[in-house]
C-alpha cells in the first residue's frame, strides 16, 4: 500500500502531506506514519472531514494511521 | 460528529474557558491590567529576574511559567505521551521565537493576551489581531509551498526532562529568593497574583492545553490551509468566558486610548503581532504551545522557549520594547530585520515536501 512518513515533522506538516496524497492518489487507499498524538489526532480528524475512513495503530515510532480505499 | 471529535472539541471549550476565567482571576488578585496571563510578559519577567536584563519594573519569576511546563509535564508523563524528541532545526527555532518574542513586545502581549486585551475592550487588540492574521497568512502560503523545518527524531529521556526540571529550579529560586534573583519593587513586575494561585492556575491550564493541543496561531492557520475550525473554537472560548468575567466584574472599558500596558500605534500593534504570527506558523505555534510541548518533551520547543527568553532580554537590552508611550525606533527596527530573517529562512526551507516524501 503507498505510504506517506511523516513522522517526526510538526504541525500542520503531517496533515498537509496528507491532504497531498489525498489529492494524488484519489481514491486508493494509503498509510500515514506519524510521530506524536497530536499528529495522529490531526490526521485522523482530516480523513474524517474528507469523509475517508480511517485508523490509527500504535508502532514503534509512533502511530501508524490506515486510510482505507474508497 | 464522531465521539472523538466532539471530544477534541469539549477539551478546547473547556480549556478555552478555563484560561478565560483563570485569566481575569489573576488579574483580579493581583497580576498587571489585562494581563491575568501573558506567556510572552511571563517570560519576559522571568528573564528579568534572571539578571538577563537590567529593566527593573519587569522583574519576578512567574509562577504561571513553572505552571505551563509542569503541567504538561505530569499529564504527558501520565498519559504516555511524553516521548522527548528534537533535532528539527534548533538552531532556525531559536532565531525565529527571538523574533517571535520581538514581535510580541512590540505589540505588547502573546496572542493570548491579545485576546485577553480585547475581552477588556482594548481596541488596539483589535488591530494586533488583524495583523496576527496576517502574519498566519504569510507563513501559511509558505506551508502550502511545502515549508518544513525537517524532521524531529527520538532523543534521550533525559534531555525531555531539562525544560521541566529548569522549571522546578524557577520555583526553587522563586521560593528562597536568594539575592541574586530579583524581584520588582515596582511596576508590572511587582504587579503580582499570590504565588500558589498562579501556580495551580497555570498547572491546571498547562496541563488541560497539553491535551486539547490548545494553539492560539493554530486556529487561524488551519482555517486558512485546511478550512478546519477547531482550533479557532478554544479561541472563541477564552473570548467569551474572559468577556462575560469583565463585564460581570466592571472590568470592561471600551476604546483605544488610555488601555493598560498597551500603546495607540495602529501600524505597529498591526507588524508588531504579524511577526507573532509569521513566526508561530513556521515554528507550529504560538508561545503558549511551545511552553506546553517544552513541557511534554518536545526539545525544539524547549530551544523555542530559549529564543524567546533571549529574544525578550535582548528586547530591553536594546531599548526595542515597547511602552504605554509608544514603539521606540529601535523597535520599529528591529521589527523589520525580524521579517527579513523568517523571510530568508522561509524561503531557504520550503521545498522539502512536494510529494518527495511519498513513498509508493
Amino acid at each position: 500500500m503507498n505510504r506517506v512518513d511523516a513522522r517526526g515533522l510538526s504541525c500542520p506538516e503531517p496533515v498537509l502531506l496528507t491532504k497531498n496524497v489525498m489529492k494524488q492518489f484519489a481514491d486508493e487507499g494509503f498509510i500515514v506514519e506519524v510521530s506524536g498524538e497530536t499528529a495522529r489526532d490531526n490526521v485522523l480528524s482530516f480523513c474524517q472531514g474528507k469523509k475517508r475512513k480511517a485508523e490509527a495503530q500504535a508502532f514503534e515510532d509512533g502511530w501508524r494511521i490506515v486510510v482505507e480505499e474508497r | 460528529m464522531s465521539k472523538a471529535k466532539k471530544q477534541g472539541l469539549i477539551w478546547l471549550l473547556i480549556t478555552g474557558g478555563v484560561i478565560g476565567i483563570g485569566a481575569v482571576l489573576l488579574a483580579a488578585f493581583g497580576n498587571p491590567a489585562n494581563m491575568g496571563i501573558c506567556v510572552a510578559c511571563f517570560l519576559r519577567d522571568t528573564a528579568g529576574a534572571l539578571g538577563l536584563d537590567s529593566a527593573d519594573k519587569m522583574q519576578y519569576i512567574r509562577p504561571e511559567i513553572i505552571g505551563f511546563v509542569l503541567g504538561p509535564f505530569i499529564i504527558s508523563l501520565a498519559t504516555k505521551e511524553f516521548r522527548p524528541s528534537g533535532g528539527s532545526s534548533p538552531m532556525l527555532r531559536f532565531f525565529i521565537s527571538f523574533f517571535v518574542m520581538i514581535g510580541a513586545l512590540v505589540f505588547l502581549g502573546c496572542p493570548l493576551r491579545m485576546v485577553l486585551r480585547l475581552a477588556a475592550g482594548d481596541a488596539n487588540a483589535l488591530v494586533g489581531l488583524a495583523g496576527f492574521a496576517g502574519g498566519i497568512g504569510l507563513g501559511s502560503v509558505f506551508l502550502h509551498k511545502g515549508f518544513s523545518l525537517g524532521r524531529a527524531t527520538a532523543q534521550p529521556k533525559i534531555s525531555g526532562v531539562v525544560m521541566p526540571a529548569f522549571a522546578v529550579a524557577l520555583l526553587v529560586f522563586l521560593l528562597i529568593q536568594p539575592s541574586f534573583i530579583r524581584f520588582s519593587v515596582e511596576g508590572p513586575g511587582a504587579n503580582r497574583a499570590p504565588l500558589f494561585l498562579a501556580l495551580g492556575v497555570a498547572f491546571v491550564i498547562g496541563a488541560l492545553a497539553q491535551r486539547s493541543r490548545m494553539c492560539m496561531a493554530g486556529g487561524i492557520r488551519d482555517a486558512f490551509l485546511i478550512r478546519n475550525f477547531n482550533l479557532l473554537l478554544g479561541y472563541g472560548a477564552v473570548f467569551a468566558v474572559a468577556l462575560i468575567a469583565n463585564l460581570v466584574m466592571g472590568k470592561f472599558t471600551l476604546g483605544f486610548e488610555g488601555q493598560p500596558i498597551a500603546h495607540t500605534d495602529f501600524i505597529w500593534n498591526f507588524l508588531g503581532m504579524a511577526l507573532v504570527g509569521y513566526g508561530s506558523v513556521l515554528v507550529g505555534g504560538c508561545p503558549l504551545r511551545q511552553v506546553v510541548l517544552a513541557g511534554s518533551g518536545n526539545t525544539d520547543a524547549g530551544i523555542s522557549v530559549l529564543g524567546m527568553i533571549v529574544g525578550a532580554a535582548t528586547a530591553h537590552n536594546f531599548g526595542i520594547a515597547a511602552s504605554a508611550d509608544g514603539v521606540p525606533a529601535n523597535g520599529k527596527i528591529a521589527v523589520g530585520v525580524g521579517f527579513i530573517v523568517l523571510t530568508v529562512i522561509a524561503f531557504a526551507c520550503s521545498k522539502v515536501f512536494a510529494g518527495k516524501k511519498v513513498a509508493a
